[in-house]
């Protein structure tokens, strides 16, 4: 519920004829918006749509070529993210930038332009806390905590300046169905005490279901502005990818055969001293099956992958099997070579190399299955091509395979990891969240390229808290919660709600139960 | 006003500039003190940085410096691309040419075209052998190979002044502190007749060539890239870390012994108290002004045998302390350092914010 904006009152942000050029790309040309007081204003588009240059802009990272930019009516100039934050602008990154080994606590003092003694900051954080009722303990580390509850901490790292303006880049992404109406809800009432949110996703039922305007980038102009509570998702998301929204391609009767993958009674003592340790999984992925692990970050899904790649080896070797044979002991490189390939969730540093070029990121993969490198020589042009391949088949925006991987955008990455394990036709394959922060295009070409696998014989196992993907994708579907993995179930019938409550509720409501002293 | 402004992508030109930046830093900085406190400056820096340069006698000299540097240069370059920070080479160039030394004792009433490579792989087994103590600590418990690898270099040394005071010391030697001198099998070969370049200097050459080869174009080469510049992403493609410190060390500790040994079986001859001169901590500064690349490293071990050439030149010309060689030297590695940020980063004039609405 919003209250109806007064007409005389100015825009809180005002952007008018904003250009910004990069050498060889116009990321924004002649952009302007308004946000009213108190709305929650969506902005759409496709990776390097120009989302990120605008916010960026807006939050004074980067400045604006052409154009102004006015605050509350008045024209500003935003230097720095500081300066944005002493007008009133408050940012919550799709990354969040926080330091693992430290609390909660100690990350929002950081995070803070003043120095505000712990006790007084340790109450304004609980006051927070508790008028938005957001769970949340102020004390604990936070690589002890699940993305939603990191999430928090930037929330409320924003809230304690008291912001006018609020903007969430891709917030969702991986919350449980619950955690985002929560998060709605949060965001509803930060709506209704005056605070204005600039909301950027490309999830467009929940752009419905949470903003009142919208405007539409595509290729760095506005395409579009809308009320996205009249609009159809289907336009939206035309209006987004400027071209009409192909619907998932399935084979009409999956035809299921042998278990390809099959895990029993796995388990696996966590890294100490908070991973999660894995406990009894079993469970098997047949030939043209894709099988859905739904679950809340932290549950153990990152252990599981681990295990499943061979980056963690099991204890027996009989606890994991391909095609029947066990290969549980068996490393990353021999598990790839019989067949079983794997992309982790985390794109930088995990599934790629930054600092290497994208040819150089093939190698790290691709050589066990493609002839690149026999004998220990790396077949330069092999690799190019492959890498060139990729790029073609995948769409990836780049300059080409000898682009540094770092430069690419989140969504343009992860296109090209994914059509590096999938161009090697794997047995079996396994992903983690194949699609988060990807725009809904490039997300919708990943998807059904794992139709396209599987329709070939793979088997396919896809780990992902987005459950309207899992919905989407799986044949069936089962839940993992703290290391233990429900019997699957055939997604036919299966209701949101109920896979919702296996995914354990509205995390983090178990520690907030917990007497909150200390 | 000037500022900082971070580059979309690391500037290639930048990569190879900002060493010859820092040593244009270094020559002007050199000036600046040694003209300060009552030096003439400019003929110093000229002194240490041209003069070897335009006198090609001093040419020799500055290949057998550059040599061992070459070499150990090449070893610590695969360390450090791989996350893994050999200091001790110095010690490992010391055993190797111990344990080189020690054939050559064995072998001193011999001759045979066969000594010199026994002795050279023994200079390398002697070298690989004291880097494996820290790769075992390093592997095994987790200790820093830093510290580590710079410690056991100064029981290198005291070992080395042991051997050359006690057991090894020349019986007829007058009762010096030094070993025999090796036999005619037992010394590297000229490249020419009369010259002074050994064997050493193509062979660092050789090596070099196929050190590039190695990193650049094998799965091997790629696994120290990549331990060292991701190890999640290293662990998931397949390449396993232990191994990858295991082969760094190794391979440092070898070729900075087998360095060892040539400087034993080359210049000096045999053994003394003055055989470590620090090779091996100046070739951590050949290192990085090579960009931890073989060609490089050529290039760096060059400028650095300048300043050794030049240093000697500026103490009998200018007057110069002996010191002052090492002083460049480490002035090289500070710039070296500093410079790093223009790799990526830019200096720009701070724009004016948006303002001209059209």
């Amino acid at each position: 519920m919003t209250q109806p904006p007064e007409q005389t009152a100015p825009s809180r942000l005002a952007l008018a004829h904003v250009s910004k050029s990069f050498p060889g790309v116009k990321a924004n040309q002649d952009i302007s918006l308004a946000v009213r007081p108190g709305e929650i204003h969506a902005l759409l588009g496709e990776n390097g749509a120009g989302k990120s240059t605008l916010v960026k802009i807006i939050y004074g990272v980067q400045r604006a070529d052409e154009g102004q930019v006015s605050f509350d009516g008045r024209p500003v100039e935003i230097a720095s993210p500081k300066a944005a934050r002493k007008l009133g602008i408050g940012m919550v990154f799709q990354h969040f930038s926080l330091f693992d080994g430290m609390t909660v606590l100690e990350n929002i003092a950081l995070g803070l332009d003043e120095t505000v003694p712990a006790e007084e900051l340790k109450a304004r954080i609980k006051a927070i806390l508790d008028s938005y009722s957001l769970p949340l303990d102020p004390d604990r580390e936070v690589h002890t905590l699940s993305v939603g509850e990191r999430q928090r901490i930037e929330i409320v790292r924003c809230l304690l300046q008291k912001p006018k303006l609020l903007i969430m880049d891709e917030p969702t992404s991986v919350l449980t169905p619950q955690e985002v109406e929560r998060l709605f809800e949060t965001l509803r009432q930060i709506a209704r005490e005056g605070c204005s949110i600039l909301y950027i996703s490309h999830k467009l039922h929940e752009i419905k279901a949470l903003c009142e305007a919208a405007t539409i980038l595509r290729a760095g102009r506005v395409v579009a502005a809308c009320d996205p509570r009249i609009e159809t998702t289907q336009h939206m998301a035309e209006l987004m990818i400027g071209a009409e929204l192909k619907h998932l391609q399935r084979p009409a009767a999956s035809k299921q055969g042998a278990a390809r993958l099959s895990v029993e009674r796995l388990d696996m003592p966590g890294e100490p001293p908070f991973g999660t340790s894995l406990k009894g999984i079993s469970f098997s992925a047949q030939a043209g099956e894709i099988l859905g692990i739904a679950g809340v970050a932290g549950n153990g899904q990152a252990e599981l992958l681990l295990a499943l790649s061979g980056e963690h080896l099991a204890s027996r070797n009989e606890a994991i099997k391909l095609d029947g044979r066990p290969i549980g002991l068996a490393d990353a490189g021999a598990r790839r070579s019989a067949g079983l390939a794997c992309v982790p969730e985390e794109r930088n540093g995990h599934a790629a190399v930054p600092d290497f070029s994208l040819a150089e990121n093939v190698v790290l993969t691709a050589r066990h299955r493609l002839p690149l490198a026999p004998s220990g020589l790396i077949r330069q042009g092999a690799v190019e091509r492959y890498a060139g391949e990729v790029i073609a088949r995948f769409d990836v925006r780049t300059t080409g395979p000898a682009a540094l991987a770092g430069s690419l955008s989140g969504g343009n990455l992860q296109k090209f990891i994914m059509g590096r394990e999938i161009g090697q036709r794997p047995d079996v394959l396994v992903v983690a969240q194949p699609t988060w922060g990807v725009d809904a295009g490039a997300a919708a070409a990943i998807r059904q390229a794992l139709v396209d696998l599987a329709a070939q014989g793979s088997a396919i196992v896809v780990i992902s808290q987005d459950l309207d993907e899992l919905l989407e994708l799986s044949d069936r579907l089962c839940v993992i919660n703290e290391g233990r993995l429900s019997q699957a179930r055939p997604v036919a019938g299966l209701k949101l709600e109920e896979i919702g409550l296996m995914m354990g509720g509205i995390h983090g409501e178990s520690h907030e139960a917990e007497p909150a002293h200390a | 006003m000037l500022e900082w402004r971070r580059r979309r992508e690391p500037s290639k030109a930048m990569l190879y500039l900002s060493p010859l930046i820092a040593i244009g830093l270094t020559m002007l900085t050199g000036m600046l003190i040694f003209g300060a406190i009552g030096y003439d400056g400019l003929r110093a820096v000229t002194a240490i940085f041209v003069t070897p340069l335009l006198e090609p006698q001093r040419w020799a000299d500055l290949g057998v410096k550059a040599a061992p540097l070459i070499m150990i240069a090449l070893g610590l370059a695969i360390g450090f691309r791989a996350n893994v920070w050999n200091i001790g080479a110095e010690g490992q160039y010391v055993m190797g040419a111990i344990a080189g030394t020690g054939v050559a004792l064995l072998t001193h009433d011999m001759t045979g075209w066969w000594i010199l490579p026994a002795m050279a792989l023994a200079g390398i087994a002697g070298g690989a052998a004291y880097a494996a103590l820290p790769a075992l600590l390093k592997v095994r418990l987790q200790v820093s190979e830093i510290l580590t690898s710079l410690m056991l270099t100064y029981v290198a040394v005291q070992f080395l002044y042991y051997l050359v005071r006690g057991p090894w010391k020349d019986p007829d030697g007058f009762n010096f502190p030094q070993t025999k001198m090796f036999s005619a099998s037992q010394t590297l070969p000229a490249v020419a007749e009369g010259s002074l370049v050994h064997l050493g200097v193509p062979l660092a050459i050789l090596l070099a060539l196929v050190a590039w080869f190695v990193l650049g174009k094998t799965v091997a080469g790629y696994a120290v890239r990549v331990v060292g510049r991701a190890p999640a992403a290293a662990r998931y493609g397949g390449f396993d870390a232990n191994r990858v410190t295991w082969a760094a060390l190794l391979a440092g500790g070898g070729l900075a012994g087998l360095a060892g040994l040539l400087e034993a079986a080359g210049p000096f001859g045999q053994l003394t108290p003055q055989f470590p001169v620090g090779y091996g901590f100046t070739a951590i500064i050949v290192a990085f002004l090579g960009r931890l690349s073989p060609p490089g490293i050529v290039f760096g071990a060059l400028v650095l045998a300048v300043t050794y050439v030049g240093g000697e030149i500026a103490q009998s010309t200018v007057r110069l302390p002996a010191a002052a060689t090492g002083m460049f030297q480490a002035l090289l590695l500070f710039f070296l350092l500093a410079t790093d940020v223009l790799v990526r980063y830019r200096l720009a004039w701070k724009a004016r914010p948006a303002r001209s609405a059209p």
